[in-house]
């Protein structure tokens, strides 16, 4: 796959000095991964090294491609909010995060990119992270009237609430989830499902045998 | 067409429907008159031409528009998707049906006219399908609307849900539009 890319390493480390260089005070981390640049800022300032990717001519980053939330309930602050870039001009691309927990809320970056309303909104419904000064902070995905964060880790798969057809009432009821049987996972291969990946013969490479 | 016979039950094109139709033509000639039961003849109106709602939630409306495209051709059989829950006499629930369209789906259902019938089509909308545990979703649309006809796959070929409208005609037949 990266034969295939053109190799912008170099490009990489150049815009990494560059950010660290200009915004010294606003980020914490910067990391070079998967043949994109991490950076990592603070969450009071993220509007200005937005502001700052989107005007430094050694950037132009002029394109919001996403927002969106990840949650990690080990950490204290357990949210990440990605955002991700695109440089037309420098045929770069960047993710920028941000941490927060529940109750920190975002300034919110509509007013650098209207595209950002819509992701800002769909990022608090499905993780409960709040942008301050959003114009219309409303859900976007999820039912009316719906209650939690689906996305969160602690959110149960199956939800709270099921739907019926009441003839008596003569519309759509709502009612406590009742199912007839559990959810079973036969998937034990998965990564997300805590695999350790070890093989018969591992442990000769560790010299244990 | 199974009209004018005494049994009801329809027949193939043949000698037994020529001298079927041959009879009916000299009653015709004879008296001036055919007769026929009323029911019968309602319910084979009724099946040569059901139109469907043009109602698609997710990736079965695309093989509901295969069924109804030139390959498969449901005006053959009289279905011609109408844009009005008004017009319709059929419901062909195609696709997953969600939490948030569900009031959205009974009260297009509620706009039918009667006599109406509803073709639950694929996993999803028989009973919830891959989505079966999630948050979001309705474990099968026969929990809001009454379902007449469940079409299985997923999502279910063109020919499977024209065998689910065979199926449906089929119904009609048996029980009749009349109500008594």
């Amino acid at each position: 796959m990266s034969e295939l890319l053109s190799d912008n390493s170099a490009a990489l480390k150049d815009l990494k000095d560059l950010v660290v260089s200009q915004l010294a005070n606003e980020i914490l981390e910067t990391e070079i991964r998967y043949g994109e640049l991490t950076v990592i800022a603070k969450r009071d300032d993220i509007l200005k090294v937005l502001t700052f990717l989107r005007d430094d001519t050694g950037c132009l980053f002029k394109q919001l491609i996403d927002v969106c939330g990840a949650d990690y309930p080990e950490r204290v602050e357990r949210f990440d909010v990605v955002y991700h870039m695109l440089s037309l001009k420098h045929n770069l691309r960047i993710r920028v995060k941000v941490r927060t927990d529940e109750e920190s809320p975002v300034p919110s970056c509509v007013s650098l990119f209207s595209v950002a309303d819509w992701f800002e909104r769909e990022t608090w419904d499905m993780y409960g992270i709040f942008f301050a000064g959003h114009p219309d902070p409303r859900r976007l995905l999820t039912d009316y009237g719906f209650e939690g964060h689906p996305l969160r880790k602690d959110f149960p798969l199956t939800g709270y609430v099921e739907v019926r057809y009441d003839d008596e009432q003569k519309r759509v009821v709502y009612e406590p989830v009742k199912l007839v049987q559990d959810f079973r996972n036969f998937d034990f291969e998965s990564p997300w499902e805590g695999i350790q990946n070890v093989l018969p013969g591992d442990e000769k490479a560790e010299g244990k045998a | 067409m199974g009209v004018s016979t005494n049994t009801g039950a329809s027949l193939a094109p043949g000698t037994d429907q020529d001298t079927l139709l041959k009879g009916v033509f000299d009653e015709m000639n004879d008296k001036g008159f055919v007769l026929a039961n009323l029911d019968k003849l309602a319910s084979w109106a009724s099946t040569g031409s059901m139109w469907p709602m043009t109602f698609g939630l997710a990736c079965c409306a695309v093989e509901m528009m295969h069924s109804a495209a030139s390959r498969y051709d449901l005006d053959r059989y009289g279905l011609v998707f109408r844009p009005s829950p008004r017009q319709s006499d059929v419901m062909i629930v195609a696709g997953t049906l969600t939490n948030k369209m569900a009031p959205a789906l009974r009260k297009v259902y509620d706009q039918m006219a009667e006599p109406r019938w509803v073709i639950s089509m694929g996993s999803c909308a028989n009973g919830g399908g891959y989505y079966h545990y999630s948050y979001s979703v309705v474990r099968g649309c026969d929990r809001v609307v009454p379902v007449d006809v469940y079409v299985p796959g997923c999502p279910p070929t063109a020919e499977a849900l024209i065998y689910g409208v065979m199926q449906l005609q089929k119904k009609i037949r048996r029980t009749g539009v009349l109500t008594r």
